[in-house]
């Protein structure tokens, strides 16, 4: 910590310029190690399958079947192999990648409104309304999330909408503990009291001064959280109620592979790494982001 | 604490019964109809609704509730709609490889999170620390089932060592524990070697040290209690975490637990049979998290005397309201 703030202070000076929050974070952001490491990783994971689009074709790279070439081992043009209906693997790995980052980021954005307005609502008014809304996320909380998340798909059918629902309602629960907790906190401080002076409305006071301030230790945990998100969809797919066929989806092609095993290893080893992959490069963001943002939390 | 215990377990009540209700009204607002199920799809009209009448089906959601509930409290979760047996009884049987599953995962990453914490926390900054770290960077991101699928792949199909299928033997066991408990050991030696490393530079660690207590009782008898704590309500919270995860892991193993006894219920819509499984698992786990708290007060002997001091404060409070 000290040795942060001695390299910072030159700086500051020479530029004789203040740094908003977010220029200061970024610049701790970028000084970490394994932070940067983790963007270089997400950046290029995120632009090679956001880019798929314009290199491959839906029906006729990653879900027409191609019954000559099932089950190949890896080799050239076919980089990872092919699967069991002699679909390009690679091919849908990057393509199955959209679909797992995009259900766990939607659903993730729907937790966090869901659970910043509970949180939020729960944190500043506290006594009964507080009450009312703890004990029943407290009965969310009762039931593992997986098992929540699996109940609800299973009621709805398993579209994609679904999943991102199942999803969200399933992470809420810790969500809004998470803001509640910073909510009390900030609500504590002087220069809330300063504003209800003022007489801001209480909905001011939420949205524009307490929410911005407990989110930024927040992003973290929704960085993380995402991550455990797209496990579960992968989970869910796993076991036949997330994306369904023939859309590709990292768990879902560890499942179909799964059959297979004792012939090829490539099938189920190579989705397996992107997930490990993606997972790993957003908890190094993430970690990157809490020691960034948080200076609390700073060892 | 006796008191404590019990308030704490009177409190599990409001939440099991929330519980229930919702995952009610969850099954009983979503399309599908039991009589269909359990009398096939050739059944007759006259027959489905003698069926539902018999299922009670007719009855406003709220008295198909209570009804349900009456049974529930002594003991009756009644009978499956698919299998046509006393769900207490499957539950009988697929509760204990479940329990063996998450119990022994929770109980793998102990012993393995523990001393590999405290091990990384003394060797601050070695070339073991620094590898440990990237590696448990990757196993806390490893999906229990890819795992599960990469071991079998080496130990079942090439070396043939251990069965991929089944929970019957130990060796059945092996794999499936630790699958689900890699994700584990990887997170819980983190957060043990973070804590380890705040009570070491403490003053009574140099305390200890200054008084010529060898490096190994310093760490064991005087450092390891204190750096417990964060550890234990890790492993606490996962608690859940492993009943959730014993469903994907019983489908990969063909395990015939609970897990997968919910997976067929759900597909089968048989409210029963789900209804008896999600109550029993929240009540395993706000025991399970109970048992966390009381595991708070053996380690610290401060949240111990809490216990006893808020009794005595009240039987002060009592004695003065008298």
């Amino acid at each position: 910590m000290a040795q942060i703030d001695l390299t910072l202070a030159p700086a500051g000076k020479k530029k004789s310029k203040k740094r908003s929050l977010w220029a200061d974070a970024w610049l701790r952001l970028r000084k970490n190690k394994s932070a940067v490491a983790g963007m270089i990783m997400l950046a290029t994971i995120l632009i090679v399958i956001y880019s798929s689009p314009l290199y491959l074709d839906y029906d006729n790279d990653v879900i027409k079947p191609d019954l000559t070439q099932t089950l190949q081992f890896p080799a050239e043009g076919k980089l990872l192999g092919t699967d069991e209906l002699g679909r390009d693997v690679l091919a849908r790995i990057l393509w199955g990648g959209r679909i797992s980052i995009g259900i766990g980021v939607l659903a993730m954005m729907l937790s966090s409104i869901i659970g910043c307005t509970l949180g939020a609502i729960s944190g500043y008014y506290g006594g009964k309304t507080d009450g009312i809304i703890m004990r029943s996320l407290d009965v969310f909380m009762a039931i593992p999330s997986l098992l929540l998340m699996i109940t609800l798909v299973s009621i709805m059918k398993p579209t994609i909408t679904n999943l991102i629902i199942a999803l969200a309602i399933g992470s809420v629960p810790s969500v809004s503990r998470m803001v509640r907790a910073q909510v009390l906190y900030i609500k504590g401080q002087e220069f809330v009291e300063a504003i209800r002076a003022q007489g801001a409305s209480d909905f001011r006071i939420i949205v524009m001064h307490i929410l911005p301030n407990a989110i930024s230790p927040l992003i973290s945990q929704f960085v993380m959280e995402i991550a455990g998100l797209i496990l579960a969809i992968s989970g869910l797919s796993f076991i036949g109620l997330g994306v369904q066929p023939p859309d590709p989806e990292w768990g879902a092609m560890l499942s179909s592979g799964r059959e297979h095993i004792r012939d090829v290893w490539h099938v189920t080893a190579f989705p397996g790494i992107a997930l490990v992959l993606t997972v790993v490069a957003l908890t190094l963001v993430g970690d990157g982001l809490r020691d960034a943002l948080d200076p609390r939390m700073k060892r | 604490m006796g008191r404590y215990i019990l308030k704490r377990l009177a409190q599990m009540i409001p939440i099991v019964i929330g519980v229930s209700i919702i995952v009610f009204l969850l099954l009983s607002l979503s399309p599908g109809d039991p009589a269909k199920m359990i009398l096939g799809l050739n059944a007759k009209e006259q027959e489905l609704q003698m069926m539902r009448e018999q299922l009670g089906l007719n009855d406003p959601i709220p008295v198909q509730y209570f009804n349900y509930m009456k049974k529930v409290v002594v003991g009756d979760f009644g009978t499956s709609y698919s299998t046509k047996q006393s769900v207490i009884e499957m539950i009988g049987v697929r509760l204990p490889p479940t329990l063996i599953l998450a119990f022994g995962s929770l109980f793998t990453i102990l012993i393995v999170a523990i001393p590999l914490g405290i091990a990384l926390a003394v060797k601050q900054n070695s070339p073991f620390d620094n590898i440990m770290r990237v590696v448990s960077l990757f196993f806390a991101a490893m999906p229990g089932f890819w795992s599960g699928i990469l071991m079998i792949i080496l130990f079942s199909v090439h070396l043939g060592w251990l069965p991929a299928n089944g929970f019957d033997t130990p060796s059945a066991m092996i794999m499936p524990i630790i699958c689900s408990s890699i994700a584990g050991w990887a997170v819980n030696s983190r957060i043990t070697r973070a804590s380890m490393l705040d009570v070491i530079r403490q003053d009574y660690i140099r305390t200890a040290r200054a008084k010529g207590l060898k490096e190994s009782i310093v760490i064991r008898k005087h450092a390891l209690k204190n750096a417990l704590l964060p550890t234990i309500t890790s492993v606490g919270m996962a608690v859940g975490g492993c009943f959730g995860g014993s469903v994907i892991m019983e489908m990969l193993f063909g395990i015939n637990g609970m897990g997968k006894m919910m997976i067929d219920a759900l597909r089968q819509k048989d409210i029963p049979t789900i209804m008896a499984g999600v109550i029993i698992t929240s009540v395993i786990i706000a025991v399970a998290n109970l048992l966390t708290d009381l595991a708070y007060s053996f380690v610290d002997p401060r949240i111990r005397s809490m216990y006893a001091r808020r009794k005595q404060r009240k039987e002060v409070a009592g004695h003065g309201a008298n």
